[in-house]
């Protein structure tokens, strides 16, 4: 119990400054694959501070609250994960903080705002399942959604979920919003339709969606090396080298693909999740 | 004891009563009367249990007189059926009425049969009995605002309100005579009753378009009801009783005589509820007055199928039939949900939804062992009192806007407040994150990976991610910004009609709050009554998260709001690249004159639409069924 609390302290303490330097190290590396010098690694964290400082801007007063509750709820999901507690439990927190995230974007009745929360929701629709195939595949291995269950484990999880997590890591692109899925929002452009749902984002609240972006960052690194941990103490080093590699995999897909289309990336996400998670599972089903 | 009785028979009275009573005044206040008696009832009823002991009891053992009473029933349903068929010349359909009437008759004078109980209150007939008589009873209630509403701007419609209401308590009386009798033949004509009502409250309206889709329901209903008579002939022949419980006993215990006649009820069950392939009377019966479409379609009609199969649960688990029925059910669920992407009629969508919810606990109950069967009670609950409240608030949204569709309740919530705020309530608890629909999920995931059924599993995960859809861009609907500043509409929203809905979304939030405790008082119980095994489907920890994520849920977004109340912001123009005339709801074109801004959802109606899948899904799951009694037949004969 003692151990929850302190993990959930660590995770709502220092899970923004964990990703704050995943975002420095992320525009560092994708300025070294342009040929650019790139900002200052801790750039992220003098953007928020500044973004903090300033007028609290916005188009309809119900944004500022529902962001809020946005990052409440993101803060949650990630508290509850590492309290160790049911996984799809969690996921299903994350779908109400991701509503509340639409909801802001919906609220302004602006353009391209509104554009770019209906691409949010077929991002969602994108990767739903894959992300719920995840936790059931996390079940059928070890007997039960228990996260503190499944990380201690006798074999780390992926050995058995080999399919999953590559549909888990396909859909983490979708999720995280970088090319060629980043249709609801744009980390790099600043054009209207790709701005979407930042579009009417300003100061105060922007600085509010780009933390709460750090606390999910790090929420989804944390089931990354959720399929990597067990029992053993070293087993928790792998996974850190995993989560680096899979970050690192997922700058690259940024950087080398173009933008694609909505549709295109709905088709996809479930492809993956029907045959590489699916199959995955069915097998698995069918062995044990 | 006398509350059963009470609760079959005082409805009928109430709707004879009815018939006679000209002045819409009067008429109103019998109803009132009529639906607090009935709520008081059941409440008396759910108290008297509780302070028994909630032992299952069972009465009537001899009843000739009753006996008689439902046969003559049974014959004025068949000639009202015949003359209507003949009215209509749709002469066809009443052979679906006088065949099964036949061979009920050959079974309660031909075949002999011994005396066993009649009915019979346990925990699940409670639950119902709840369900029918508070949602039920408000529903009634808001019937009566709602009709002298509908009748002022559908001049074109004859006032027949009297006779609608009067057939509301008919249909309650019917539903209450269904879930407490253990009687194939009472069950049989209870059953019968219901469709009957629901064909003629789908034709109240009497226009073309009604007549078609009430016809359409009569035959389904009908050909289920059939189907059914046939099975209790065929049970009653071998096994010489009538009893339900026997019934289901011998299934439990793979008896070869019940296989066919359990078969047969479920595949009644499937019509009654609107399942694939034979949705598609719930989507006509839109055009029936919306009380009516909130009661058949979320408080009382599709629920006896559901009902149904519950009961049938612990016989149909681990069997082709129950196996069938869960892919049935989980397909249906999958496909209506995305066949409700595609509509943008709101009581379509609405109906739409109530196909696919039920698909899930058809499939539930298909897999019927106790963790599926506590995620579909869970589904019924939440699911009678949304529905219903979503169905009425759109009802009376209709009468306010004259429009149902949903492009139109753009920002409702800035010049409908009230109906928005239900609205949205209403929603919420239909899917979203800690509301009823997402335990049951939780559930019902976990079930299908312990019974292996990789298909289910498949038909949960991909429906549940299309099912948040087009509820989310339903509620994002409500709160935009609506595309004209000067829109003021006047709410013609009737006291009782606001009682009626106020009542049922405090219930729903209630419903969230408590239902650990309803999980541990009554559906845990009651699982154990029908499969005899003790065992909490949720652990200790898990509920305690889930009160903490609803506590979050509750109180998060009004301290966010307040907080930021005092907060000043500077408020800014949505940017249109710069051509943003001034009040965010217009701009002006490359020519230089005003356009008006106008936003909608996706719809994808040229691939998800009905008119694209209704067909070929229709066939696939008619396929699935005619396989399911081929084998069926196959071990039988």
């Amino acid at each position: 119990m003692r151990m929850k609390i302190i993990s959930v302290i660590l995770y709502i303490v220092f899970a923004p400054i964990i990703g704050g330097l995943l975002d420095g190290i992320d525009r560092k590396i994708s300025a070294g694959m342009q040929r650019r010098v790139g900002p200052p690694l801790l750039q992220p964290f003098y953007d928020v501070s500044k973004l903090l400082q300033k007028q609290v801007i916005s188009v309809a007063n119900a944004q500022s609250f529902l962001l809020q509750s946005y990052m409440v709820f993101m803060v949650l999901t990630g508290a509850m994960f590492f309290a160790g507690s049911d996984i799809l439990l969690c996921m299903f927190v994350l779908s109400t903080a991701a509503m509340f995230l639409y909801f802001a974007s919906t609220v302004t009745g602006s353009p391209y705002s509104t554009i770019g929360a209906n691409r949010e929701l077929i991002q969602m629709v994108s990767y739903e399942p894959a992300v719920l195939m995840a936790c059931v595949g996390f079940y059928l291995v070890d007997g039960s959604f228990e996260i503190s269950r499944i990380a201690s484990s006798q074999l780390s999880s992926i050995i058995y979920l080999p399919g999953v997590f590559a549909a888990f890591v396909f859909v983490l692109t979708i999720k995280m919003r970088k090319s060629p899925f980043d249709i609801s929002t744009s980390h790099h452009a600043h054009q209207e339709i790709v701005k979407g749902i930042t579009s009417e984002m300003g100061a105060r609240n922007l600085a509010v969606f780009t933390i709460t972006e750090w606390y999910e960052n790090v929420f989804l690194m944390g089931v990354i090396g959720l399929f990597v941990v067990n029992e053993n103490p070293y087993s928790y080093l792998s996974a850190v080298f995993v989560i680096l590699f899979v970050y690192f995999l997922e700058i690259l897909i940024d950087n080398t693909s173009a933008r694609m289309k909505q549709f295109k990336m709905l088709e996809m996400g479930w492809a993956v999740a029907l045959v590489l998670a699916g199959c995955n599972i069915w097998v698995l089903m069918l062995i044990k | 004891m006398i509350a059963v009785p009470f609760l079959i028979c005082f409805p009928f009275l109430v709707a004879f009563i009815l018939m006679f009573v000209k002045k819409p005044e009067v008429q109103g206040f019998i109803a009132y009367i009529g639906a607090s008696l009935i709520a008081a009832g059941v409440g008396a009823l759910a108290i008297g249990r509780v302070m028994g002991g909630m032992q299952p009891i069972r009465m009537f053992y001899e009843t000739k007189a009753a006996d008689s009473v439902i046969f003559g029933g049974e014959i004025v349903l068949m000639l009202l059926v015949t003359f209507l068929c003949f009215k209509y010349n749709r002469k066809a359909v009443c052979l679906l009425s006088v065949i099964p009437t036949a061979i009920i008759a050959a079974v309660e004078f031909a075949v002999p049969t011994g005396n066993t109980d009649h009915i019979c209150v346990d925990r699940l007939s409670m639950m119902m009995c709840l369900i029918i008589g508070v949602v039920g009873s408000l529903i009634i209630v808001y019937a009566v605002g709602y009709m002298s509403g509908y009748h002022m701007h559908h001049k074109e419609v004859k006032n027949r309100s009297g006779y609608f209401i009067a057939l509301l308590f008919i249909f309650m009386g019917a539903m209450f005579g269904f879930v407490l009798s253990s009687n194939l033949i009472w069950l049989y004509f209870f059953w019968e009753c219901t469709s009957v009502c629901s064909f003629l409250l789908i034709g109240y309206t009497r226009t073309e378009e009604a007549v078609n889709n009430s016809f359409r329901a009569l035959w389904m209903n009908l050909f289920g009801g059939a189907v059914l008579a046939f099975g209790i002939f065929y049970f009653a022949y071998y096994m010489h009783t009538l009893s339900f419980s026997e019934f289901i006993k011998a299934g439990m215990a793979g008896n070869v005589y019940a296989l066919l006649p359990i078969a047969t009820m479920a595949f009644a069950a499937l019509t009654k509820s609107a399942q694939l392939p034979f949705s598609t009377w719930l989507l006509g019966a839109m055009v029936a007055p919306t009380p009516s479409s909130a009661l058949l379609h979320s408080a009382t009609m599709v629920k006896a199928g559901i009902y149904v199969l519950f009961r049938l649960a612990p016989a149909m688990s681990n069997t082709t039939t129950g196996t069938m029925i869960a892919f049935v059910g989980g397909f249906t669920f999958l496909v209506a949900s995305l066949m409700a992407i595609a509509q943008s009629d709101a009581k379509k969508v609405l109906a739409l939804s109530t196909v696919s919810n039920l698909g899930l606990m058809v499939a539930c109950a298909g897999i019927g062992t106790p963790e599926t069967i506590w995620a579909g009670a869970f589904l019924m609950i939440f699911h009678a009192v949304s529905k219903s409240l979503l169905f009425l608030d759109v009802g009376a949204t209709e009468n306010t806007l004259h429009s149902r569709d949903i492009e139109d309740m753009h920002g409702m919530l800035y010049f409908l407040p009230m109906l928005a705020v239900f609205m949205f309530i209403g929603i919420a608890g239909m899917f979203l994150a800690p509301f009823g629909m997402l335990i049951s999920k939780w559930a019902a995931l976990r079930a299908a990976v312990d019974e292996k059924n990789i298909a289910l599993l498949l038909f949960i995960i991909f429906g549940s991610a299309t099912t948040s859809f087009y509820w989310s861009k339903w509620m994002g609907k409500l709160i935009s910004h609506p595309h004209s500043e000067h829109f003021s509409i006047k709410d013609v929203t009737r006291k009782n009609e606001t009682v009626s809905m106020g009542i049922q979304a405090v219930l729903m939030v209630l419903l969230c709050v408590l239902f650990p405790l309803l999980s541990k008082v009554f559906v845990d119980p009651m699982l154990y009554e029908m499969f005899h095994t003790s065992g909490r489907v949720l652990s200790q920890g898990l509920l305690y998260m889930l009160v903490l994520v609803i506590c979050f849920v509750f109180a998060v977004p009004p301290a966010t709001y307040y907080f930021n109340k005092k907060v000043h912001s500077n408020t800014k123009l949505a940017y249109m690249g710069g051509i943003n005339l001034g009040d965010n709801t217009s701009f002006v074109d490359s020519f230089g004159e005003e356009k008006r801004l106008w936003m909608s959802n996706y719809y994808f109606a040229n691939r998800v639409g009905i008119r694209k899948i209704m067909l070929p899904c229709q066939l696939f799951a008619a396929a699935v069924l005619i396989v399911m009694f081929c084998i069926v037949l196959g071990v039988t004969l």
